[in-house]
C-alpha cells in the first residue's frame, strides 16, 4: 500500500512540474479516497495518513515544489494544495471515524453479557431477630438521651431481690422462679439489678437503658428459661408519672411505627410504685379481639412505674429530693408483635431458616 | 382468682353490664383474665319429680319413670341412671330442650318405651365435666322451675389475676368492696353471725410462738350430721369459683375461705390427744399430711400439735392423723392468724400451694378471723346441726400487726404524679376506701383499714389516689431532656460495628442458651471448672457455659439436619469460668464455620472452607479497628481443636485474646461432625479497642515492589519473616505473601515463600541502587536469621 502510494506522488510530482497543479491534485484526492475506502483498520489507515501528511509525505513533497514557482504563483498554487491537503484529512477523518465506530461496534456486541445472571460472592448474614429489636429500642431512647449499660448475668440475691425491694419469701419472688447456684446467688430473672448497679455508682441525673439475657425456670410454649428484657430508668429532680407516661407511650409509637393506642393500668411491682402494666392496641387485630390478645383487644407489652423509695434507700438516693421511674419490656414479645412471630420457641433454635428472614 | 357475678351481687349493688365491670376491674388493677357464662347454653330443662320407677320390659338396665315437671301430666321418661328412685328432684330436659353441644330432646321410643324427656346429670348439662348419675336437687327444690332460674345459672365467671400486693380482693367480699369504690355503688359487707355456744367442750390452745401466731381461735361442734348433704347452692357457688364439692365440712371451710378470705381449718376433735399447741417444729420433725405426704420440718416452719404429734402445718396443710372423713362428726375449727413472713415460702419449700398459703403469706386481715369463724360454724351448724362450743381465743395484742398512721405531705402528689387535686378531693378517695383522714399543718394521716394492711407508707396512698383519679386520665408529658452532651468514646469499637462487619461476611447471628449440658463443655474446654445450677431446668441445661462453641455446634447440628450445607455463625455472650474458685464472667465473640467458602454460584467452584478463610474474617475486624499489625497469631494448643490447625491470638500486649482452629478430630464423633469446623472464640473486650487515627503526611514519590522467592524450612512460621522485615523501618512499606509452593524444584523439608515488599522514600524517588543495596543487606540478615535462600 505503501509503495503504491509513493508511486503515486511521483506522478502527481510530475504532473505539478506540467504546472497542470489543480487537475493532478484532484487526481492526488481521488486516488486517495480509493485508498481511504480500501483501509480497513486503524492502523492501515495511519499509513495512508504517514504516507500523504507525513514528513515525506505526497502533500510536503507538493509544499516543499512551491520555493520553485515564481513568486507571484505561490500564494495561488499553496492555497490549491491546501486546499487538497484539507479536502484529504476530511475524507481522512471521515473513514477513521467509520472504522472506530465499526471497531467499537463490534468490541460492544463482543463485550455482551448475560445481565440476568446472578452476581457473584458471598452472601450477606444477619443479625439475630432480638438485636433487631434491641438495636431498634437502642436507637429510639439514644435520641432523647438514655445511655445503655450492661450488668453481670450471674447476680446476687441483694441486686436481683433485695434492693429492689423484694425480701426472702416476699411473695413477689413466686413470681419470679429464679435459677439458683447457693442460696445468694442466681442468674438474674430480670434487668433490674442493672438499676441498682447504676445508681452504685452513679450520682442522677441519670437516663439508662439496659438490655440483656434474664433467666426464669420455666419453660413451655410461651416461656424460655432465657429471654431478653429491657430495663428502662431516668432519675432527676423533677421526674413524675407523666414523664414516665409520656416516654413509654411515645416510645411504643416509635417503635411500631404508628398512632397506636396505649394504656396504663394499675399494677404491682415491689420496686415501683405506683406500678402500672402498659397495654397497647393489639397490633394484629386492632383492638377487635383475637387469639393473640385473648380476645380483650389489648396487649400487655411492659411493666413500670415511679422507682419505690425504699429502692432509693437501699443505694442512699434521697427520695425526697430525687424521684425516678423505671421500666422493663420483653424483647422477644416486642419481636413477636413487631415481626408477627407465633411462636416464642423459633427465638433459641437458631433454624437458619428463621433467622435469614430478618436480613 | 375465680369469682362470680351473682354472688358478688349478694356484697355490692351494681348495675352496670359485664364488660363495664371488667373494664372497671381492670383499670383499677384487679387485671381480669377471663369471662366465662357460668354454664353452657341451654334451654328447656325444669325441675322435676321422680313420681314412680319400673323395669323396663326389654332392658335390664333402663327403668320406666313418672315424672312431674309441674304441668299437671305425668310424663313417661326411659332413664339408666342407677340413681334414680320415687321422689328424687332433678332436672328434666323436656321435649323441644336444646341441651349443651347442640343436643335437641325429641319425643322417641327407647327398646319400645315411650321417652318424652331427658332426666339430666350435671354432666349434660355442662355444670361439669363427668358426672356418675343424675344431678340430686334438694327436696325443696320447685318442680317445674327453669333450672337456669333455679340455679341462677344465668350468671358469669370472672377470672382476676391479683397481684401479691392486694391480698384484701382474695375474697368476694375483697372484691366487692373494690368494686364498691370504682362502681360507686354501695357496699354490703356480711354481718358477723351471733353464735351461742350449746356445748361446754373446750380444747385448750397454748401458743408458744405468739410471734408467728399472734391470734389462734377455735371452737368445738359436735355431733355433726354425717348424713347432711351440702346444699346445691353452696355447691354451684363453689363449683362457680373453682371448687368441688367434698361433703359438708370441707365445703363450709373452703366457702368461708372463698367469700371473706380467711382460710380455717377443720381437726377431727376424736383424733386429738389432749392440748393443742402451736410451736416452732425441731429438726427432723415428722409429719404425713392430708395428701399421704410426709415431710420433714426443721424449726422453720409453724406447727400445730397436740400432746402426742404434730397435727397440721400451720397456714398450710393439715396432717393426716387428724383429718376429717366421711365419719367425722365432732370436730375443732380452727381459725388463726398466722404473721406472712411464718408461712412465706413454706408452700414452696415443699412443693405445697394451697389456698390457704396463698393467702397467708401474703396477708389476711387479723381482726377477720372472729367473723370467720362465727361465719363457718353458722354454715355448717345449718348444714348439718351439730352442737357449739364456746370460743377459744388465743390472742397475743403484742405481736399483733399493728397499723400506724401513714403521712402524705401535700406537695407530694404533684410531685410523683403531675397532678393537683384538690383536698377534699383527696380526702374523698381515702374515705371511699374506708380509710380515715385528719390534716395536720402540711400533710394528710391517713388510717388504713385492717384489711388493707398494704398501706405502709406515702407512695403506698399516692398510687390509691392514682389508681381512683384513673391512670389513664393522669397527664402525659414529654421528658424534658436535661444535662449535657457526653463525650463518645472513639477508642471503644462498638459492638453492633463488629456485628455488622461479620453480617457483612456472610455470617448469621446465633443466640443459645447460657446454661448446657456438662458432657459437651467437659469435651470442649476439659481444663475449666464448671459453675452449676442448683435447679437446672432439664440435665442438658444444667452447668453455665464455659464456652460459647457448645450452644453453636449444637445449633449447627441442628441445621446440617434440616440439610443446610454451610453454617456461618457468630454468637456473642457471657462465658462462665471459676478461676481459683472465683466466677468470671466474660463477653465473648465466638465464630463457627462449615461448608462452603461461598455459596455455590456459576463461573467460580465450590470450595470448602479452611483456616485461612476464616483467619481473614477475625483480621477484618482488627483492620476494622485500625490495629491490624497489633494482633499475633501463634501456632498453639486448645482441647477442643486440632494441633495444628490452632492459632492463640495474642494483642500488642501480649494478653491472650482468644483462639481459633479446626476442631479436634476426636471430637467429631460427640458432636456428629462431618464436615470442618471451625471455631472462633475471642474475648470481646480485648478486641473492641479502636485506634484513632493520626494523619501522617503521604509521600509524593513512586513506590517500588519488589518481589523476593526465598527458601526456608517447611516448619518455618511465615509471619515470623514477614514481621521480621516489617521492623526494618525505613523504605519498607508493606509485605505481602503472594505464593508459598513446596514440591518439585524444592528440596525436602523446605517450602518457598514469595513475598512482594513495597518500598517509598518520603523525601525523594528511590533509585535501582539503594534498592539494590538494602535487599542485599536485608538478605543476609534473612540467611542468619531464618536460614533463609534466595530461590534461584
Amino acid at each position: 500500500m505503501r509503495e503504491r502510494s509513493v508511486d503515486l506522488s511521483l506522478i502527481y510530482l510530475d504532473q505539478a512540474k506540467d504546472s497542470h497543479v489543480e487537475n493532478s491534485l484532484e487526481n492526488i484526492v481521488e486516488q486517495a479516497e480509493t485508498e481511504l475506502k480500501l483501509a480497513d483498520s486503524l492502523s492501515a489507515l495511519e499509513n495512508i495518513r504517514v504516507s500523504y501528511l507525513g514528513k515525506k509525505g505526497v502533500f510536503t513533497r507538493q509544499m516543499k515544489t512551491l520555493g520553485s514557482l515564481p513568486a507571484e504563483e505561490r500564494p495561488k498554487v499553496g492555497a490549491t494544495i491546501n486546499q487538497a491537503k484539507q479536502q484529504f484529512q476530511g475524507l481522512l477523518e471521515q473513514r477513521k471515524t467509520l472504522l472506530e465506530n465499526e471497531l467499537l461496534s463490534k468490541r460492544l456486541q463482543e463485550e455482551t453479557i448475560d445481565v440476568t445472571l446472578p452476581g457473584r460472592g458471598q452472601s450477606v448474614g444477619g443479625v439475630h431477630p432480638v438485636t433487631r429489636t434491641m438495636r431498634r429500642i437502642e436507637q429510639i431512647f439514644n435520641r432523647i438521651g438514655f445511655d445503655v449499660a450492661m450488668g453481670p448475668e450471674v447476680e446476687d440475691d441483694f441486686h436481683n431481690f433485695e434492693a429492689l425491694n423484694i425480701p426472702a419469701h416476699h411473695p413477689a419472688r413466686a413470681m419470679h422462679d429464679t435459677f439458683y447456684f447457693d442460696e445468694h446467688t442466681l442468674l438474674r430473672t430480670h434487668t433490674s439489678p442493672v438499676q441498682i448497679r447504676v445508681m452504685e455508682n452513679s450520682e442522677p441525673p441519670l437516663k439508662i437503658i439496659a438490655p440483656g439475657r434474664v433467666y426464669r425456670c420455666d419453660s413451655d410454649i410461651t416461656h424460655t428459661p432465657m429471654f431478653h428484657q429491657v430495663e428502662g430508668f431516668v432519675v432527676d429532680k423533677n421526674i413524675n408519672f407523666a414523664d414516665l407516661k409520656g416516654v413509654i407511650s411515645e416510645f411504643l409509637k416509635a417503635f411500631f411505627e404508628k398512632d397506636v393506642k396505649v394504656r396504663f393500668r394499675p399494677s404491682y411491682f415491689p420496686f415501683t410504685e405506683p406500678s402500672a402494666e402498659v397495654d397497647i392496641e393489639c397490633v394484629m387485630c386492632e383492638g377487635k379481639g383475637c387469639r393473640v390478645c385473648g380476645q380483650t383487644g389489648w396487649l400487655e407489652v411492659l411493666g413500670c412505674g415511679m422507682i419505690h423509695p425504699e429502692v432509693f434507700g437501699h443505694i442512699n438516693i434521697d427520695p425526697d429530693e430525687y424521684t425516678g421511674f423505671a421500666f422493663g419490656m420483653g424483647v422477644e414479645r416486642l419481636t413477636m408483635l413487631r415481626y408477627k412471630i407465633n411462636d416464642l420457641r423459633l427465638f433459641f433454635e437458631n433454624d437458619l431458616k428463621f433467622l435469614r428472614q430478618f436480613n | 382468682m375465680l369469682v362470680n357475678e351473682a354472688w358478688l351481687k349478694e356484697f355490692v349493688d351494681y348495675s352496670i353490664p359485664t364488660d363495664t365491670l371488667t373494664e372497671k376491674l381492670t383499670m383499677a388493677g384487679l387485671e381480669v383474665d377471663s369471662v366465662n357464662p357460668a354454664a353452657e347454653e341451654f334451654t328447656g330443662v325444669v325441675v322435676g319429680q321422680v313420681m314412680s320407677v319400673d323395669a323396663h320390659p326389654n332392658a335390664d338396665k333402663l327403668r320406666l319413670c313418672k315424672v312431674s315437671i309441674g304441668t299437671g301430666d305425668l310424663v313417661d321418661i326411659v332413664c339408666g341412671a342407677s340413681n334414680v328412685r320415687v321422689n328424687l328432684r332433678i332436672p328434666v330436659a323436656t321435649v323441644g330442650a336444646v341441651l349443651p353441644g347442640n343436643f335437641k330432646i325429641k319425643k322417641s321410643k327407647l327398646r319400645g318405651e315411650p321417652s318424652h324427656g331427658m332426666l339430666c346429670s350435671e354432666a349434660e348439662l355442662g355444670l361439669a365435666d363427668s358426672a356418675e348419675g343424675l344431678m340430686e336437687l334438694p327436696d325443696d327444690a320447685p318442680v317445674g322451675e327453669d333450672i337456669r332460674d333455679y340455679l341462677q345459672l344465668n350468671d358469669t365467671i370472672i377470672e382476676v389475676d391479683l397481684t401479691p400486693n392486694r391480698a384484701d380482693c382474695l375474697s368476694i367480699e375483697g372484691v366487692a368492696r373494690e368494686i364498691a369504690c370504682f362502681a360507686g355503688s354501695d357496699f354490703k359487707p356480711a354481718s358477723a353471725p351471733q353464735i351461742k355456744s350449746t356445748l361446754d367442750n373446750v380444747v385448750n390452745v397454748t401458743v408458744e410462738a405468739p410471734a408467728d401466731c399472734p391470734r389462734y381461735l377455735g371452737r368445738v361442734i359436735k355431733g355433726l350430721d354425717r348424713s347432711a348433704p351440702t346444699p346445691i347452692w353452696m355447691q354451684e357457688k363453689l363449683r362457680r369459683c373453682g371448687q368441688r364439692s367434698l361433703g359438708p365440712l370441707v365445703d363450709v371451710t373452703n366457702y368461708v375461705l372463698l367469700e371473706l378470705g380467711q382460710p380455717l381449718h377443720a381437726f377431727d376433735l376424736n383424733k386429738i390427744n389432749g392440748d393443742l399447741v402451736v410451736r416452732r417444729a425441731r429438726n427432723n420433725e415428722k409429719l404425713t399430711l392430708l395428701n399421704e405426704q410426709e415431710i420433714t420440718l426443721d424449726k422453720d416452719v409453724l406447727l400445730i400439735t397436740d400432746q402426742q404429734q404434730a397435727l397440721a402445718l400451720a397456714g398450710v396443710m393439715g396432717g393426716a392423723s387428724s383429718a376429717v372423713n366421711d365419719q367425722t362428726q365432732d370436730v375443732f375449727l380452727e381459725c388463726a392468724f398466722f404473721t406472712p413472713i411464718t408461712i412465706a415460702g413454706k408452700s414452696r419449700k415443699f412443693g405445697l400451694h394451697t389456698d390457704a398459703s396463698h393467702r397467708f403469706e401474703r396477708g389476711v386481715d387479723p381482726e377477720l378471723c372472729y367473723r370467720a369463724l362465727d361465719r363457718a360454724v353458722q354454715l355448717l351448724t345449718q348444714i348439718a346441726g351439730g352442737q357449739v362450743g364456746p370460743l377459744t381465743d388465743v390472742s397475743s395484742a403484742e405481736c399483733l400487726p399493728s397499723q400506724q398512721k401513714v403521712g402524705l405531705r401535700f406537695e407530694r402528689i404533684e410531685r410523683v404524679l403531675g397532678i393537683k387535686l384538690k383536698e377534699e378531693v383527696v380526702e374523698s378517695y381515702f374515705t371511699s376506701l374506708g380509710m380515715t383522714v385528719e390534716k395536720e399543718q402540711n400533710q394528710w394521716l391517713v388510717q388504713a383499714p385492717s384489711y388493707r394492711f398494704d398501706i405502709a407508707i406515702e407512695a403506698d396512698l399516692i398510687e390509691e389516689i392514682a389508681r381512683l383519679y384513673g391512670y389513664d386520665n393522669l397527664p402525659q408529658n414529654s421528658l424534658n431532656v436535661s444535662g449535657c452532651l457526653a463525650s463518645v468514646e472513639e477508642k471503644i469499637q462498638p459492638l453492633d460495628r463488629i456485628k455488622d462487619l461479620l453480617v457483612d461476611l456472610g455470617y448469621q447471628e446465633a443466640i443459645t442458651y447460657s446454661f448446657t449440658d456438662e458432657a459437651s463443655l467437659k469435651s470442649l474446654t476439659p481444663k475449666d471448672e464448671v459453675y452449676r445450677l442448683k435447679n437446672p431446668i432439664s440435665a442438658d441445661l444444667s452447668v453455665m457455659r464455659t464456652t460459647l462453641w457448645a450452644g453453636l455446634l449444637q445449633a449447627m447440628d441442628a441445621n446440617i439436619k434440616r440439610n443446610e450445607d454451610t453454617v456461618r455463625f457468630f454468637e456473642t455472650g457471657l462465658k462462665f469460668t471459676l478461676v481459683n474458685g472465683e466466677l468470671q464472667q466474660q463477653q465473648m465473640l465466638s465464630l463457627l464455620i462449615t461448608g462452603n467458602v461461598r455459596p455455590e454460584q456459576w463461573g467460580e467452584s465450590l470450595a470448602e472452607v479452611d483456616f485461612y478463610d476464616v483467619k481473614s474474617d477475625i483480621e477484618s475486624i482488627f483492620a476494622l479497628n485500625g490495629l491490624a499489625g497489633d494482633y499475633q497469631f501463634k501456632a498453639a494448643q486448645h482441647d477442643a481443636l486440632h494441633p495444628g490447625q490452632t492459632a492463640e491470638i495474642s494483642n500488642k500486649a501480649g494478653e491472650s485474646v482468644g483462639y481459633m482452629g479446626l476442631i479436634h478430630p476426636a471430637l467429631e464423633s460427640e458432636f456428629d461432625i462431618k464436615k470442618p469446623v471451625y471455631l472462633v472464640e475471642l474475648n470481646l473486650s480485648l478486641i473492641q479497642s479502636q485506634q484513632i487515627p493520626v494523619f501522617e503526611e503521604i509521600s509524593k514519590y513512586p513506590s517500588v515492589r519488589r518481589d523476593l522467592a526465598l527458601i526456608v524450612d517447611e516448619s518455618q512460621a511465615v509471619s515470623d519473616i514477614t514481621d521480621y522485615i516489617c521492623q526494618q523501618k525505613g523504605l519498607i512499606q508493606n509485605v505481602l505473601v503472594f505464593d508459598v509452593y513446596q514440591g518439585k524444584g524444592i528440596e525436602n523439608g523446605r517450602k518457598s515463600i514469595a513475598l512482594g515488599l513495597i518500598l517509598q522514600d518520603k523525601s525523594k524517588t528511590l533509585v535501582e541502587l539503594e534498592i539494590d543495596e538494602l535487599l542485599n543487606k536485608l538478605l543476609i540478615n534473612l540467611k542468619d536469621s531464618f536460614n533463609a535462600q534466595l530461590r534461584g
